[in-house]
């Protein structure tokens, strides 16, 4: 049976899941929120725990919290982390690599993406990126802790994406994490994923709206 | 670099009040591991720390134990979870406590405003009006599913300490607002008292409402 992933058609935090099925080999069909009256027919018919989106469907259970999601398919394929400090280590890593990300989230949404974007370039940019330039240093393997891909890694090729998007020349001097770009983007699965239509891109005006329009 | 003298406890390092500390003192207490902690109390303390490379993030709290540096409130509380089997027995209770706990911490995150927004009355208001008829329903259905009186399975999970921290908020806060949810009462109430954490709750590890030392202090070493 596949999964399934109830999301918005766009990245927002359905993304995450997305680079995490695509990491792991699991296929799986999407199902975009329609209207706001789609929405509130699946937050009235039980199967959002929190009331929230994204929601992955997956051998037998109704996944939410896109972090608990990511864990749960790390968990199943082994991307957590193989002793108990690898997986405290991994949890550690993803954690703040989700902080960076997070930032990112509500660029296009929000009317003040001027400021959000200000906000990330100054305080955030030059705290994270040298942590994990720092981190893939100390790695023989070029993943963030052991030597295979976590999903710590995930998350961080996920907010790498986007500091390249929004911040063009903004690993210029972080050689490290390039290279780690290359790396995570050429393995088989991520590559057939970037070249799929299931990735999602920069929202566009009327995917914004629609969302919107759904939510409020 | 400080590191910990053979035979240590844990350690956590954290401001002295509640914050985002306060979580890793219940885990801990759950967990029955003794620790002892270090206050962050200047601005010259996190900047040594930092320079050190004890603060993998540069924040705290910072957990030490087992020869690990442990950063990130969450990756603390499951790896303590993991190691003292507070986080459910099968993949599938593994992640309904996940779950709980990301909506759990959701909703006990209101709480950490108090004391630092310019109106605590309002965020108490929001949090009665909006914060609390969006999660306390859910909680309760959930507890009221599972007969054990535990939010996932038949024993303690980190999901139900994380949900208590948020429930005694509450009753702290706004008193008498749990009335309408009879199983989150009794929940409270049997989770506060198993004997590790109500030993926890009576000692000076369980920290007071934010004042304003803490909050100066806070502002000032974080500068903000």
């Amino acid at each position: 049976m596949t999964a399934e992933l109830t999301y918005f058609d766009g990245r927002g935090r359905g993304e995450s899941v997305r680079f995490m099925l695509a990491a792991t080999g699991t296929e799986f069909t999407e199902v975009f929120l329609k209207d706001k009256e789609h929405f509130t027919e699946l937050r009235n018919g039980g199967d959002l725990l929190f009331k929230q989106v994204p929601l992955l469907k997956i051998d037998g259970l109704k996944l939410v919290q896109s972090q608990a999601i990511c864990r749960y398919l790390a968990r199943k394929h082994g991307m957590n982390g193989k002793t108990p400090e690898e997986k405290a280590r991994v949890d550690m890593v993803n954690e703040g690599a989700h902080d960076f990300l997070s930032y990112f989230i509500p660029i296009g949404f929000a009317t003040n993406t001027d400021e959000i974007l200000k906000d990330i370039k100054s305080n955030h940019l030059d705290r994270y990126l040298p942590i994990f330039e720092e981190l893939l240093i100390e790695s023989s393997s070029g993943y963030l802790v052991g030597d295979s891909l976590t999903y710590a890694d995930m998350t961080l090729f996920e907010v790498l994406l986007l500091a390249e998007e929004n911040f063009p020349d903004s690993l210029a001097t972080f050689p490290k994490l390039k290279a780690f770009m290359v790396k995570i983007g050429s393995l088989p699965r991520i590559k057939t994923f970037m070249e799929s239509p299931q990735k999602k891109w920069i929202p566009q005006p009327d995917y914004v709206a629609h969302a919107k329009s759904v939510l409020y | 670099m400080h590191t910990m003298a053979p035979g240590e406890k844990a350690r956590l390092t954290y401001f002295n009040g509640r914050g985002r500390g306060e979580s890793v003192r219940f885990i801990l207490a759950a967990a029955g591991v003794e620790f002892t902690e270090r206050f962050l109390t200047e601005k010259s303390q996190l900047d040594k720390w930092r320079a050190d490379g004890e603060l993998l993030f540069l924040q705290v709290p910072l957990l030490e134990m087992d020869g690990m540096k442990i950063v990130q409130t969450l990756a603390i509380t499951r790896y303590v979870a993991r190691k003292y089997g507070l986080d459910g027995k099968s993949a599938e209770q593994k992640t309904r406590i996940d779950m709980l706990n990301e909506g759990a911490r959701d909703f006990l995150e209101n709480y950490f405003g108090i004391g630092f927004v310019p109106s605590t009355e309002k965020l108490l208001a929001q949090i009665k009006d909006t914060v609390l008829p969006r999660y306390m329903p859910i909680f309760e259905r959930e507890l009221a599913e599972n007969t054990s009186g535990y939010l996932v399975g038949d024993t303690l999970s980190y999901a139900d300490v994380t949900l208590l921290e948020a429930l005694l908020n509450t009753e702290e806060f706004l008193p008498g607002s749990l009335k309408d949810y009879p199983n989150a009462s009794k929940f409270l109430a049997k989770v506060s008292s198993l004997p590790q954490m109500k030993t926890f709750l009576q000692s000076s590890l369980r920290k007071g409402p934010n004042n304003d030392v803490y909050i100066n202090t806070v502002r000032t070493v974080l500068e903000f």
